[in-house]
């Protein structure tokens, strides 16, 4: 077989025990491969204990963009091999890779012996031990550096730039323990990170999380209710410290039932709300949801998706929502979903995710995870987009106001409370147009007419999908799974397989019109999405006109789909 | 629409009705707790489009209706939660939560605790009739032990809520009880509860003609002024509480604690937040 002909990157794993610093030790990797002009990515793993435990820092480094775990892992820097074990499907090794552990960890693991990886050894314990507040992590650091090319300055001033010039004692020993484990340097062959083509520009270091509640921040979100779950709690301790900065409120809810009920009561204010979730406590928010939907109020609730169902691994990512999202609500209750196709996406998304809501007043459900959402990625600085319209609020001078007016549109003026003339009560029992409950058939399907008409006739095709690439094959993805698949198409390409990627940005409502001309001329198509049960496939096969020739591929979490495994899935496409 | 200045804009209890007819049974004490609304309304020269009624479900949740003001009636047990989103997004705006003893105390009873706790200048207003009336005649947390209904057939041997000691103990800055059979008495209470800043709970007793026509139509003769003034010593209004019997009338508790206001900072331009990601 060949091998797939990736943009060049490099890999690196560190592990190690709670307290190794494995994570501070992967962020400065990053932040030096930043300052010499590289793009990076770094994924955390950590077991389930709450504080120490065994964790590792995953790292890619590129001159080009990077926002997905690549395929295997050039070099696995282990501080200890304390349950390393518990990693072992998580770190694909192989004959090219190599270890660097400490001299005193003791035996290989049988995992990492049958990887075939060339190991190097370093004493960087003992090293430590020799300079006064001397860490291992910093050692360890120094003989990567020298060992991959890295220049070791960086590390240096990544150190200090993070702990500060306020202790310039800390940063002096750091300084020594870096020059020390590079000067200290295992003699082994190690994949080199290529600086060719590495040029500083203008970079963000941001998180899907943090690029979350920015993109959140940027569409006008004034208020956010939210209840502490992983992995989407960093949405809501960036927003905390941002959003009043910005002329907004954050607020902790005591239960998912009442976040949902918080942003909820905020938009009826007139402040564009938002909430952020995972599955657990979307499930909560679901019959709330459906209120928000027959009183038209806009909000925005984040779900950063983990393996379900029920509590599953809270730390692991999988696209198995896609079906609560779409289908959770009872009765019919037309709204939005959307899918961020990238950590730097998520920016975009939430952005316009608020948008929607606001202008369309509906709920809006945005499908995160925790692989974009917790995962840090050094990216181009984005653009700052703008979406005009607003949320369309009732005039001045009112006369006989009726909240829940038949328009053309489907959007009809919502009063604020404080207008005069404006008083309505916003009501989860069906409604005629003054939004007095009713129980008419008349008013009944006037209003379900309403709100689906609204979304019917509103054009999402500015967002609805990226598309790429051009072929007789086309893949249809979602979310998360795009990026991985975005390095395969390119990498096919090469191989000179064609194959247009289509990646859905907007999950519901469909769009059949708009992805119909996206599929023209394609012959066969494959879907790749990371469930079980196969979601996004029978939601495409529910609402779409897809043609004859499918091949559906469909894998839960919670290992993260890679490129190399996406060009299988297509190379096995083009040949059959 | 009105362009008179609210300095000089005065109000009628009729300004406060809207035209949405009441579902409400003949002679139920809902029907007083709207009638005192507009009172007290009218009393406080509130504009009405400065009044939002937030209530759950259950015959008292369908109160904002009927009300000119403007209102949202939401889902089951979480109006707390809408109001306190709502106030914070709006502390500008009166907002007085209305619910009934299963809606507020049973399927929103998390709720009431945090509200009591958060302390955000709420009134939180429970037409208490000690059933669950429009599901037609379950008991509710605060139903009687041995009170025979079809799902609790002899009654549910349960002891009942006492949502006052309850709001003493998380926090509530204002606690007093009222009887609907008193018009005049509970637009005072709702007056005194909206004027009190922080959370405020009005517990009106609202007899139920229909499912409990025999038991609460002693009640006008039960209730009786509390005898001792209102206290702002919580370890007296704990005792006294606790050995109430649940018909003494007004305010019984009224503290000083500061009022939950959580508020911008700075209204940046969110540009502003770019150098935290610039490398």
């Amino acid at each position: 077989m060949t091998q797939p002909r990736f943009a060049p990157s490099l890999s690196i794993v560190l592990t190690g025990s709670g307290g190794a610093g494995v994570m501070t030790a992967g962020q400065t990797l990053l932040d030096a491969a930043t300052s010499c002009g590289l793009y990076g990515l770094m994924t955390r793993s950590t077991g389930p204990q709450i504080r120490g435990g065994e964790a590792a820092a995953m790292i890619r480094l590129s001159s080009r963009p990077v926002q997905c775990p690549g395929d295997r892992f050039d070099i696995l820097l282990a501080l200890d091999f304390d349950n390393v074990q518990r990693f072992a499907a998580e770190l694909p090794l192989d004959a090219g890779s190599l270890i660097i552990a400490d001299s005193g960890a003791g035996d290989l693991p049988d995992f990492l012996k049958a990887s075939q990886a060339a190991t190097a050894w370093l004493p960087m314990a003992k090293l430590a031990k020799s300079v006064k507040g001397g860490r291992v992590s910093m050692v360890a650091l120094g003989a990567l550096a020298r060992l991959i090319g890295l220049p070791e300055s960086s590390i240096v001033e990544a150190v200090a730039a993070s702990i500060g010039r306020k202790k310039p004692e800390a940063v002096a020993s750091s300084e020594q323990a870096v020059l020390l484990g590079a000067a200290n340097a295992p003699e082994a062959k190690a994949p080199q990170l290529s600086l060719s083509g590495a040029a500083p520009g203008a970079r963000w270091s941001i998180t899907g999380n943090e690029a979350t509640g920015f993109g959140a921040i940027r569409g006008g979100v004034k208020f956010v209710g939210g209840y502490p779950i992983t992995p989407a709690t960093e949405i809501l301790e960036w927003m905390a410290h941002t959003l009043p900065q910005c002329g907004g409120v954050l607020m902790q809810a005591e239960d998912e039932l009442a976040s949902i009920n918080m942003v909820i009561g905020a938009s009826f204010g007139g402040a564009p709300a938002l909430t952020a979730t995972a599955g657990p406590g979307l499930s909560l928010m679901i019959e709330s949801l459906g209120l928000a939907v027959a009183s038209e109020t806009p909000v925005v609730v984040v779900d950063v998706m983990r393996s379900g169902p029920s509590t599953g691994i809270a730390t692991k990512s999988e696209q198995s929502d896609l079906n609560i999202a779409v289908y959770g609500l009872h009765g019919d209750a037309p709204h939005v979903v959307t899918a961020p196709l990238s950590i730097s996406d998520c920016l975009l998304t939430a952005q316009w995710s608020v948008h929607l809501a606001e202008t369309l007043q509906t709920p809006v459900i945005m499908l995160s995870d925790q692989s974009i959402g917790q995962a840090r990625a050094v990216i181009d600085k984005p653009p700052n987009l703008s979406f005009g319209t607003q949320r369309l609020t009732m005039g001045a001078n009112a006369e006989n106001y009726a909240r829940y007016a038949l328009t053309e549109s489907g959007v009809s003026p919502m009063a604020i409370p404080g207008a005069p003339g404006g008083q309505y009560t916003a009501d989860g029992l069906t409604h005629n147009q003054k939004g007095t409950p009713s129980s008419q058939a008349q008013d009944h399907i006037g209003q379900l007419d309403k709100r689906q008409g609204k979304l019917d006739r509103f054009d999402f095709s500015a967002h609805w999908a990226d598309i790429e690439g051009e072929g007789e094959l086309a893949i249809i993805t979602w979310g998360s799974s795009a990026e991985p698949l975005r390095e395969a198409v390119e990498a096919a390409r090469t191989e000179g397989i064609g194959v247009k990627l289509i990646a859905l940005r907007l999950i519901a409502p469909a769009q059949p019109e708009l992805l119909a001309a996206a599929l023209a001329g394609a012959k066969r198509v494959v879907i790749v999405e990371q469930s079980h049960s196969g979601q996004f496939w029978r939601y495409l096969r529910a609402h779409y006109d897809l043609p004859a020739d499918i091949v559906p591929i469909a894998r839960p979490g919670p290992l993260p789909i890679r490129p190399g495994e996406a060009l299988e899935y297509i190379r096995k496409a083009a040949r059959s | 629409m009105n362009m008179i200045p609210d300095a000089v804009r005065e109000f009628k209890p009729a300004d406060y009705k809207s035209a949405v007819k009441p579902v409400w049974c003949p002679g139920c004490g809902d029907h007083s707790v709207l009638v005192s609304f507009q009172r007290a309304f009218a009393e406080l020269g509130l504009p009405p489009e400065q009044i939002a009624i937030i209530s759950g479900i259950g015959c008292s949740s369908r109160i904002p209706a009927y009300v000119n003001a403007y209102g949202f009636h939401g889902v089951h047990g979480r109006s707390l939660a809408l109001a306190s989103g709502l106030k914070v997004a709006r502390p500008d705006l009166t907002v007085v939560v209305a619910s009934g003893d299963g809606d507020g105390f049973s399927i929103g009873g998390n709720h009431f605790l945090h509200a009591c706790r958060r302390n955000i200048d709420l009134t939180y207003i429970v037409m208490d009739n000690r059933i669950y009336g429009m599901t037609k005649g379950q008991p509710s947390p605060t139903t009687e032990p041995d009170w025979d209904t079809a799902i609790a057939p002899g009654g549910t041997g349960l002891s009942p809520f006492h949502p006052l000691v309850i709001a003493l103990a998380s926090g509530a800055n204002f606690i007093a009880r009222g009887f609907t059979g008193d018009v005049g008495g509970c637009a005072k209470l709702i007056i005194e509860a909206i004027r009190t800043p922080g959370f405020s709970f009005l517990q009106l007793l609202s007899p139920c003609v229909t499912f409990r026509p025999d038991q609460q139509k002693q009640w006008k003769s039960t209730v009786r002024t509390a005898v001792v003034p209102e206290t702002d010593d919580p370890g007296r209004a704990a005792r006294r509480l606790m050995t109430d019997d649940g018909f003494n009338v007004g305010v019984l508790y009224r503290g000083h604690r500061e009022p939950y206001r959580p508020h911008p900072i700075a209204d940046l331009d969110p540009a502003r937040l770019e150098a935290e990601f610039e490398v």
